[in-house]
């Protein structure tokens, strides 16, 4: 019954050389989620551009500057759904200077496909992807080797690409990671399962990511209800309703549990959890309901809602990994305003410990210039309180945008240490 | 115990849910665009739920080409009374008396681009900081990219090339006097989680989605309505089909298509296997490869 569909985000990092357009070309086209009159338009720009065959790479290029570089640029949104589920494929740039783009497809990711040429094996730009996704802490990483017809369907060649891979992810904090051999041209272990690696026992990618378990992976554990606005309605029939408005981050909250409201730590029990449908007993992440407490206390937009017995830390010094996403550098010592969930603040880059070089994985102690796409570890002092957990422990907790105020653009995107 | 997870339409619920409560609190006057379409309907009735027990705190606005069906005037004006909301319109006619615009001249004239200088302008004079929208990202190539939270100069222009970085769900609404934002809470449903979603809900949409006999004429590969706006070809005639409308624009270049799909259930059923996208019936979108991508430059939905 469609009505359990989960819905699975992932991401997909490449460069034009790996496959990485006709690998989705075809998970859209073997889900039948092409439509005939896109087909059409991409068959005659194929043409037009003297491409032998329909070049199904063209369906992934948005805007007129990329459909005339045959790059991709920004991050696009693609959508298929099977009988299983969802999915929402962030489309990313491979590119060294696109590392903000990755960074932004990743940060609402399950999962991560990323590929690597069987001739090839693991490159650099390999490492930078596994590394953006371990940053980012996407719960479950595909490693896709492609092009396997080109070397024969090989399993030596596939065996050698996850030595290379496992001997420098060791250093990252992936929890799931698994290797697939794959032609996406040809369509081998993309939807159907290869006829020509019989050693590989394995799954297909689409059936990987129809069944590998994400309900875990946002956290159930710690309860945290970030107030986004105040609900009160003052009509006749809800006179004195007063009610949170928010989306639960994480963890799970019931009917007549002791929260604490920070940063205030006042205390209270909650009376009832409302949606337009009629009253809950319970809210989990990423539902979003309105909450009334027995009590009477002041809150508003940029509070917590949390159970009593376990609170996230109410921190004004703070130790961020920092991805600079601005083509101005980071001024040392300027003031930011700074978004942590529905709360806002100033904040002040105090110091850059070190920044880490994406290709070697190195710390750099002596370039401490922040510009773009630069990846550093930073402490952040803010004017007031932020109630953050850390980032390996809850993804939307731990995370913050820095914003110039004197532009109003977002600058920099932040993962509590 | 019960399950902790929500299915997909919960999960794409709660999350246009939460970008419409972030509109609320990140600006001061925001507006829904209100088309009379399915989409627009759908974000409409998200508000509902988003602020549920309050009412919907924005208003709805219309921009009024004056090529309407009929049918989607009712249906707006019987919306606003049922939700106690306010309207506002937007004319492209009174743009054209007043000489902000000119009538598109020749065979394929329509009023779909001069829609913009009456949306910028009724924007602008109402004091607008945020208009919502019903735009999705599978809609067309250029919506691929568009964000949660769309920048607007103060010419209303969308710069492609330089849209803010949107991470988590972290969205920045900060703006300058005289700029705005587009914000599309629906960005992640697709037509199919559309039908679904309105199949699920039992939201009223208008007859026109519905298949029912209508006048028309075969014109780029789909049926054109007659109207009174219409001017007949040599060799093109009137007929009457059993027909539905997949999307809803003007009555002068929404384009029909033969159906039998007289209920929600029936639509999402035949919707589930098309092989045309619902804008292929869209004569505004054909004009070249990247139509959509320069209307929206120029502050187009």
């Amino acid at each position: 019954m469609i009505d359990n569909n989960q819905l699975l985000r992932f991401t997909t990092a490449g460069s034009v050389d790996d496959g990485k357009s006709t690998l989705i070309g075809r998970l859209l086209y073997d889900s039948k989620s092409i439509f005939e009159d896109q087909l059409e338009a991409i068959e005659t720009t194929s043409k037009k551009k003297g491409h032998v065959g329909v070049d199904l790479a063209l369906f992934t290029d948005g805007l007129r500057d990329e459909r005339e570089q045959g790059i991709t640029i920004d991050v696009a949104y693609r959508y298929f759904t099977t009988p299983k589920r969802k999915f929402i494929i962030a489309d990313t740039p491979g590119h060294i200077q696109y590392t903000r783009n990755m960074v932004t497809g990743a940060s609402t990711a399950n999962a991560a496909i990323i590929l690597v040429d069987a001739r090839h094996g693991v490159i650099e730009q390999t490492k930078r992807h596994a590394f953006i996704a371990s940053l980012l802490q996407i719960p479950h990483v595909i490693v896709c080797i492609n092009k396997m017809d080109l070397v024969d369907f090989s399993e030596e060649a596939y065996n050698k690409v996850i030595g290379q891979f496992e001997e420098f992810s060791s250093k990252l904090l992936v929890k799931d990671v698994r290797f697939i051999p794959i032609s996406a041209l040809l369509g081998d272990n993309v939807v159907n399962r290869s006829e020509n690696m019989d050693w590989y026992q394995g799954a297909p990618l689409l059936h990987t990511l129809e069944t590998m378990h994400i309900s875990s992976d946002t956290n159930k554990v710690d309860a945290r209800f970030p107030v986004q606005t105040v609900l009160r309605p003052q009509s006749e029939e809800f006179r004195d309703y007063r009610g949170y408005a928010g989306r639960m981050a994480s963890g799970v909250l019931r009917k007549g549990d002791e929260i604490t409201i920070m940063p205030s730590g006042f205390t209270s029990k909650i009376k009832s959890i409302d949606t337009f449908s009629g009253e809950v007993e319970e809210a989990f992440a990423p539902m979003s309901v309105s909450i009334t407490l027995e009590d009477d206390i002041d809150i508003s937009r940029g509070d917590m809602i949390v159970r009593s017995n376990n609170k996230p830390e109410a921190q004004q010094d703070i130790e961020v990994m920092l991805c600079w996403l601005n083509n101005s550098p980071a001024k040392p010592r300027a003031k930011y305003s700074i978004k942590h969930t529905s709360n806002e603040q100033k904040a002040m880059i105090k110091e850059v410990m070190y920044k880490i070089d994406i290709n070697t994985l190195n710390r750099n102690s002596e370039d401490m210039e922040m510009s773009m796409n630069d990846i550093c570890k930073v402490k952040i002092r803010t004017t007031k309180p932020l109630m953050v957990d850390s980032y390996r422990e809850n993804r939307t907790t731990g995370s913050i945008i820095l914003i110039d105020d004197a532009t109003n653009e977002t600058v920099a995107a932040g993962m509590v240490v | 115990m019960s399950k902790y997870y929500l299915n997909y339409l919960d999960e794409l619920e709660s999350e246009a849910i939460y970008v419409l409560r972030e509109v609320w609190a990140q600006f001061q006057n925001p507006v829904i665009l209100f088309s009379g379409g399915k989409d627009s309907i759908v974000v409409t009735h998200l508000a509902r739920k988003a602020f549920y027990p309050s009412k919907i705190p924005f208003a709805l606005m219309h921009v009024d080409t004056g090529h309407n069906f009929p049918e989607t005037i009712k249906f707006r004006d019987d919306l606003i009374d049922s939700l106690g909301v306010r309207l506002i319109v937007g004319s492209v006619q009174e743009s054209i008396d007043q000489g902000r615009v000119a009538e598109e001249k020749g065979k394929n004239a329509t009023r779909n681009a001069l829609q913009i200088t009456t949306l910028l302008d009724a924007i602008e004079s109402n004091k607008v900081d945020c208009a919502i929208g019903g735009g999705r990202r599978d809609e067309e190539k250029a919506r691929a990219k568009e964000r949660f939270f769309s920048h607007r100069d103060d010419f209303g222009q969308w710069d492609p090339k330089n849209q803010r970085p949107e991470l988590w769900n972290l969205f920045n609404g900060k703006q300058f006097e005289g700029e705005h934002f587009r914000v599309f809470p629906i960005s992640n449903w697709t037509e199919m989680d559309v039908w679904n979603y309105i199949k699920r809900e039992n939201i009223a949409i208008p007859s026109l989605y519905f298949a029912h006999e209508r006048e028309v004429v075969w014109r780029s590969n789909s049926w054109i309505p007659n109207s009174e706006f219409l001017k007949l070809d040599e060799g093109e005639e009137v007929l009457t089909k059993k027909i539905r409308f997949r999307t809803l624009g003007d009555i002068t270049i929404t384009g029909g298509i033969e159906s039998d799909a007289d209920t929600v259930e029936k639509i999402a059923q035949e919707v589930s296997a098309m092989r045309q996208t619902e804008r292929g019936n869209r004569s505004d979108d054909k004009r070249s490869e990247t139509a959509m991508e320069d209307r929206k430059k120029q502050g187009y939905f």
